[in-house]
């Protein structure tokens, strides 16, 4: 797990770059007086579902603009697909995909011109193949009903199932989602759910821009946390989780004694006297003692305190999500 | 297109992700310009416009049916030849759209082109499609000149119809007093909407350019219109006589001179080299502007 910015070199030194279908170095970008995104150093590795998390306005679509050349870096550099971006942004382009800040289309014309247009942008888009592929993509999103509507009469969550069938018009290796559950229902978000699972499966890097925690949990394999548009932390899911501390929850009668003990051992322990009193609970953060789960017992058994539950609690998503980018709407601005 | 058009359905499946992609670019733009023309000429603005456009030779044709002949020297050039011949009713109707209603036209269609995608959103989606930034921009002016000449024939055309339908038709009797044939009289009038859609190129290349400084189209749109009636009114101040030879609206109603015997190109060539001017010049700002600018819409 890479601490973030503050140490820039690393992302080169971690294997092959070849290996990495997202890949920046102190990515920063200033509007006048305002840093919107500082010294971002990505590696998002190639078949990765990666969960690209952060509070509102902290920096995660202005990085996800630099990366689709829609937005200049003021420094660092971003390479996609192996590729030096905005450089190379003809050639890079035709293999993302992507769903940048919302779903956008020409309101009056229908939901198969919308893609047909954008589709005819893209100069390494076959045309003979174009209505199939339109179909075909309008098909995926569920929405083969609805393609011949205006595309003003779509609620919010078909416009979001247009703009995800437009990242698929063709067959791509990178795909940028920028919040893609975005006004859709819970039967929507399952399905996107199981759409990205099935790209992925299929060998495409998918980047999912999100707030929605539970859900990068349940499909994402990486995840990078953004705030106040510093990188605090990536790395594999697994890696994020156990960078939390863990808890152990101790129930028991004897409640002084096991603080004592506890607190003996060099663990941090929760002020809490209700749960103490009510629950028979005492709950402590392992703190830098680092100490091993059966240790604890040992210890606690061995100090005459009863024993009647042990649980080693890991931190959820969302408490290090939490640690991360701070409390409420107190987040770092 | 490409050389794998043949399976390119079935190979939609399962081309290895790295393939390699045709490269055809001419075929690519053309097909990027005929969807832009299907999109601006599929929305229904555009056919209002042209509709407005259409309706200054009806009324003028039918309130001269209705009313009669105008005391002669008054009103606008031309409208007395209307009674004898009712080709006329499309150079008269040109002379009165000139100085404002063909421009706001144009202006709505030219500060629409880039702003009008980025206050809907889509100029993130063409450019990451990628459309390329100077091809869109290529794309979108072509768009733009074509309706200047769709909307210069609808005013000739519907003239020319709606003068046959009401009045007399025959022999035009042209400016230096020559009478020619009805076939060769409609032909000066089609070369009278070349003029005329040349003319307004060049202010096309302006709305072009103010529509990349902006997300909000309708600040284009009168921007650019309000330059070309700014340019005739400095072309009518005799003060400002050293600057008329650069103005974009210093040869708009030159085109009376296709109705002479022989036809005086003269003004028509200075017209397209001043037009030219202004395309290059506004072109390359909205380029630069183009290749530099954060599209954050």
């Amino acid at each position: 797990m890479t601490g973030g910015s503050s140490d820039g070199a690393e992302v080169g030194d971690r294997g092959d770059r070849r290996d990495l279908a997202i890949e920046t170095h102190g990515l920063t970008k200033r509007f006048r007086s305002q840093l919107a995104v500082d010294g971002v150093d990505l590696a998002v590795p190639r078949g990765a579902v990666f969960g690209f998390l952060g509070p509102n306005g902290s920096g995660k679509t202005t990085t996800i603009r630099m990366l689709l050349g829609l937005v200049t870096a003021s420094a660092g550099g971003a390479r996609v697909l192996g590729t030096d971006m905005p450089r190379h942004v003809d050639s890079v382009l035709p293999r993302v995909g992507a769903l940048v800040e919302g779903p956008a289309f020409s309101p009056y014309l229908s939901g198969v011109s919308n893609l047909r247009r954008f589709d005819a942008a893209d100069r390494h888009a076959p045309r003979r193949t174009r209505a199939a592929r339109v179909d075909e993509a309008l098909d995926r999103v569920g929405l083969s009903h609805a393609g011949g509507k205006k595309v003003h009469a779509y609620s919010l969550g078909m416009k979001q199932r247009l703009g995800i069938a437009n990242a698929l018009l063709m067959r791509r290796e990178l795909l940028v989602l920028d919040e893609p559950t975005n006004g859709l229902d819970p039967q929507g978000t399952r399905e996107v759910r199981s759409l990205i699972r099935s790209l992925a499966d299929d060998g495409t890097t998918v980047f999912v821009s999100s707030h929605l925690l539970a859900e990068v949990e349940q499909v994402c394999s990486h995840v990078g946390v953004m705030s106040a548009g510093r990188l605090v932390a990536q790395g594999t899911l697994a890696e994020f989780r156990d960078g939390g501390e863990a808890r152990v929850l101790v129930r028991t009668p004897d409640g002084a004694g096991a603080r004592r003990v506890l607190q003996g051992l060099g663990m941090h322990v929760d002020d809490d006297p209700d749960r103490a009193a009510v629950e028979h609970t005492v709950a402590a953060r392992v703190g830098p003692s680092e100490i091993a789960p059966e240790a604890v017992v040992a210890a606690l058994v061995a100090g005459g305190v009863r024993v009647r539950g042990f649980e080693v609690e890991r931190a959820s998503l969302e408490q290090r999500f939490v640690e991360l980018t701070g409390e409420g709407f107190d987040v770092v601005q | 297109m490409s050389s794998d058009g043949e399976g390119a359905t079935a190979g939609l499946e399962t081309p290895p992700p790295s393939a390699p992609r045709p490269a055809g670019a001419r075929g690519g733009t053309l097909s990027l310009f005929a969807s832009e023309l299907l999109t601006l000429f599929r929305r229904r603005r555009t056919w209002a416009l042209l509709g407005a456009l259409a309706l200054i030779p009806i009324l003028i044709a039918v309130a001269i049916r209705i009313a009669g002949d105008a005391p002669s020297g008054r009103g606008p050039a031309f409208l007395g030849q209307i009674t004898e011949n009712g080709l006329f009713v499309g150079v008269t109707a040109m002379v009165v759209a000139m100085p404002l209603f063909l421009p706001l036209t144009i202006g709505v269609v030219a500060g629409d082109t880039i702003a009008g995608e980025a206050s809907h959103g889509t100029l993130r989606y063409l450019l990451i499609a990628p459309a390329g930034r100077v091809r869109l921009l290529v794309v979108k002016y072509g768009a733009t000149a074509v309706f200047c000449a769709a909307a210069t024939l609808t005013v000739v055309v519907v003239g020319s119809l709606i003068g046959w339908a009401l009045f007399p038709v025959g022999p035009v009797t042209l400016l230096s007093g020559a009478t020619v044939s009805v076939g060769e009289g409609l032909l000066r009038f089609l070369s009278i909407a070349a003029y005329v859609t040349v003319s307004l190129l060049g202010m096309s290349a302006i709305g072009l350019f103010l529509s990349t400084l902006t997300t909000v189209p309708v600040g284009a749109m009168a921007a650019t219109a309000i330059l070309a009636v700014v340019s005739q009114i400095m072309g009518a101040l005799p003060q400002l006589e050293w600057l008329h030879p650069w103005l974009f609206t210093q040869y708009w109603l030159g085109f009376a001179d296709l109705l002479r015997e022989p036809p005086v190109w003269d003004s028509f060539v200075d017209n397209a080299v001043l037009q030219a001017g202004y395309v290059v010049a506004f072109g390359a700002l909205a380029v630069s502007r183009m290749l530099t600018k954060d599209v954050l819409s």
